[in-house]
């Protein structure tokens, strides 16, 4: 009769050991995006990868975080990742930006990949520590990642060749294996997609283009050329219009825009201490400020709001294909992309003009600078009028609201 | 003085008297406490003395102002502001 009573206290204690505790990766993370703020600056005033916190990333098993239980890993939910990327867009936005990008295709692997020991390897360097980037967009085909003009080409001997022109790279310098969109073979159209894992030893690199950007430097989206050979075990097994769909997309537009509330809330707190330095000059009369700061919160928990809700929305249907696959879905994945690219170059404008000079300079402890030039990439980046364009097709289908 | 020995044994022992001091004036000026903040012992529970949390931002501000220190955000929560005590341990771990 007392048994569950007496159990309770110690189903409590081992909580912290639960994907269900929030605060699991809370520690880690500010370890990680102590190194990331403490290099920012440099990496973009450089524009070189953030290679001391894709580092420190890898040593405390944020990069493996997502690895599910059953395969060596933690298990993390979006919620979770989504969390680890907001802080981590507090510190250095190209770093969260890695983060982020990395989980969507390292998803990919164990939701799509299958039994090929050329994927399955790949979850177990992923789970030691292994730093994934991504290759979708394509010259000549505009920035629509769910077309391809390269092609898997077979030969007899069960090796496939690839040859990508790619406009954009991110980190691929600093990745352990680039996940590469291409046609099943030369004769299927253009959305008919795989995904293949091209590893660095069987991949060659020639670059065509610098990446010299407004913001966003540090994630170094340089152009290549990629040609790669392998064997026919590192495609994954599902099709990428499923991959896109059930994880790619989705899982990257809400940590895309878990970094983008993280520039977001930086931005915030500097705008804050500028004010508690105006408040502090005359205690007892709350400085006009104030008031702009107070306007500021309200909007940065809106974002916030919105962009926890849709990690939630994910990790409750993240088994369930037929409504990841929804229209109402799609447009809802979408929404967040645009609505968020959209706010925070707002709110950090806010904090701007909170702030004043101070945020205005360049470099500073107040400065917003970087905040806002890397805070611009996010309506770009898979441009938002491509994504209204999808939706408006979408649009005539549903009014369905998740 | 009618201070009790436990706030001057524990002023003592947890703080220095500046940084006390400067709380206690903070709370002179900010607190709107019903009683005199000179008086009070450190471990007295400020809020049943009147305490708001209005008033406590601007202790917050003048204790920083004061001591040119910024309580970081991880302290500034309820029980940092309950007592003297507290209010200056945060004070003197702020940077």
């Amino acid at each position: 009769m007392s048994t569950p009573v007496l159990d309770a206290p110690a189903l409590v204690a081992v909580e912290p050991l639960t994907p269900r505790n929030p605060d699991r990766f809370a520690a880690r993370t500010a370890l990680v995006a102590d190194i990331a703020a403490h290099f920012a600056d440099e990496v973009d005033r450089d524009a070189r990868p953030p290679r001391e916190a894709i580092a420190a990333m890898r040593e405390h098993g944020l990069l493996a975080a997502a690895v599910p239980i059953e395969l060596g890993g933690e298990g993390a939910t979006l919620a979770e990742l989504s969390a680890i990327a907001t802080d981590l867009g507090r510190a250095c936005a190209a770093t969260a930006m890695v983060f982020a990008m990395h989980q969507g295709q390292a998803m990919a692997l164990w939701r799509h990949g299958g039994d090929a020991l050329g994927v399955t390897e790949l979850v177990h360097s992923v789970a030691a520590g292994a730093l994934v980037a991504s290759s979708t967009t394509e010259r000549g085909i505009g920035g629509d990642a769910r077309r391809s003009t390269c092609a898997i080409e077979p030969d007899d001997a069960g090796r496939i060749r690839l040859r990508k022109e790619a406009p954009v790279i991110s980190y691929a310098t600093e990745a352990d294996a680039i996940l590469v969109t291409a046609r099943r073979d030369p004769d299927a159209p253009a959305s008919d997609q795989r995904l293949v894992i091209c590893l660095p030893a069987e991949t060659t690199l020639t670059q065509t283009s610098t990446w010299d950007t407004l913001g966003l430097r540090g994630t170094c989206s340089n152009g290549w050329t990629l040609d790669a050979e392998t064997h026919a075990d590192r495609v994954l097994r599902d099709d990428y219009a499923a991959i896109s769909a059930r994880t790619v997309l989705p899982v990257s537009h809400v940590l895309w825009a878990s970094v983008w509330l993280g520039i977001a809330a930086d931005a915030a707190d500097r705008a804050r201490r500028a004010v508690r330095g105006q408040a502090r000059a005359a205690v007892g009369q709350t400085p006009p400020s104030a008031l702009r700061l107070a306007e500021l919160l309200v909007d940065l928990q809106a974002l916030a709001d919105t962009v926890r809700h849709a990690a939630l929305r994910f990790d409750a249907v993240a088994d369930d294909p037929e409504v990841l696959e929804s229209t109402a879905f799609a447009l809802a994945a979408n929404a967040l992309k645009i609505n968020a690219s959209e706010r925070v170059t707002d709110l950090v404008t806010k904090a701007l003009r909170i702030v004043g000079i101070a945020g205005f300079a360049a470099t500073g402890p107040l400065s917003v600078a970087r905040h806002l030039r890397d805070a611009h990439g996010a309506a770009v980046m898979v441009s938002n009028d491509r994504l209204l364009q999808n939706d408006a097709g979408l649009a005539l289908m549903t009014g369905a609201i998740l | 003085m009618d201070q009790d020995p436990v706030s001057e044994a524990t002023s003592v022992a947890l703080a220095t008297p500046t940084t006390e001091l400067a709380v206690r004036r903070a709370l002179a000026d900010h607190g709107r406490l019903t009683v005199d903040p000179m008086d009070v012992a450190s471990i007295a529970d400020l809020y049943a003395l009147g305490l708001t949390s209005h008033a406590t931002v601007n202790v917050m501000l003048a204790v920083e102002n004061e001591l040119d220190v910024e309580f970081p955000d991880a302290v500034l929560n309820r029980s940092t502001f309950a007592t003297i005590e507290s209010i200056t341990a945060a004070a003197e771990l702020a940077p």
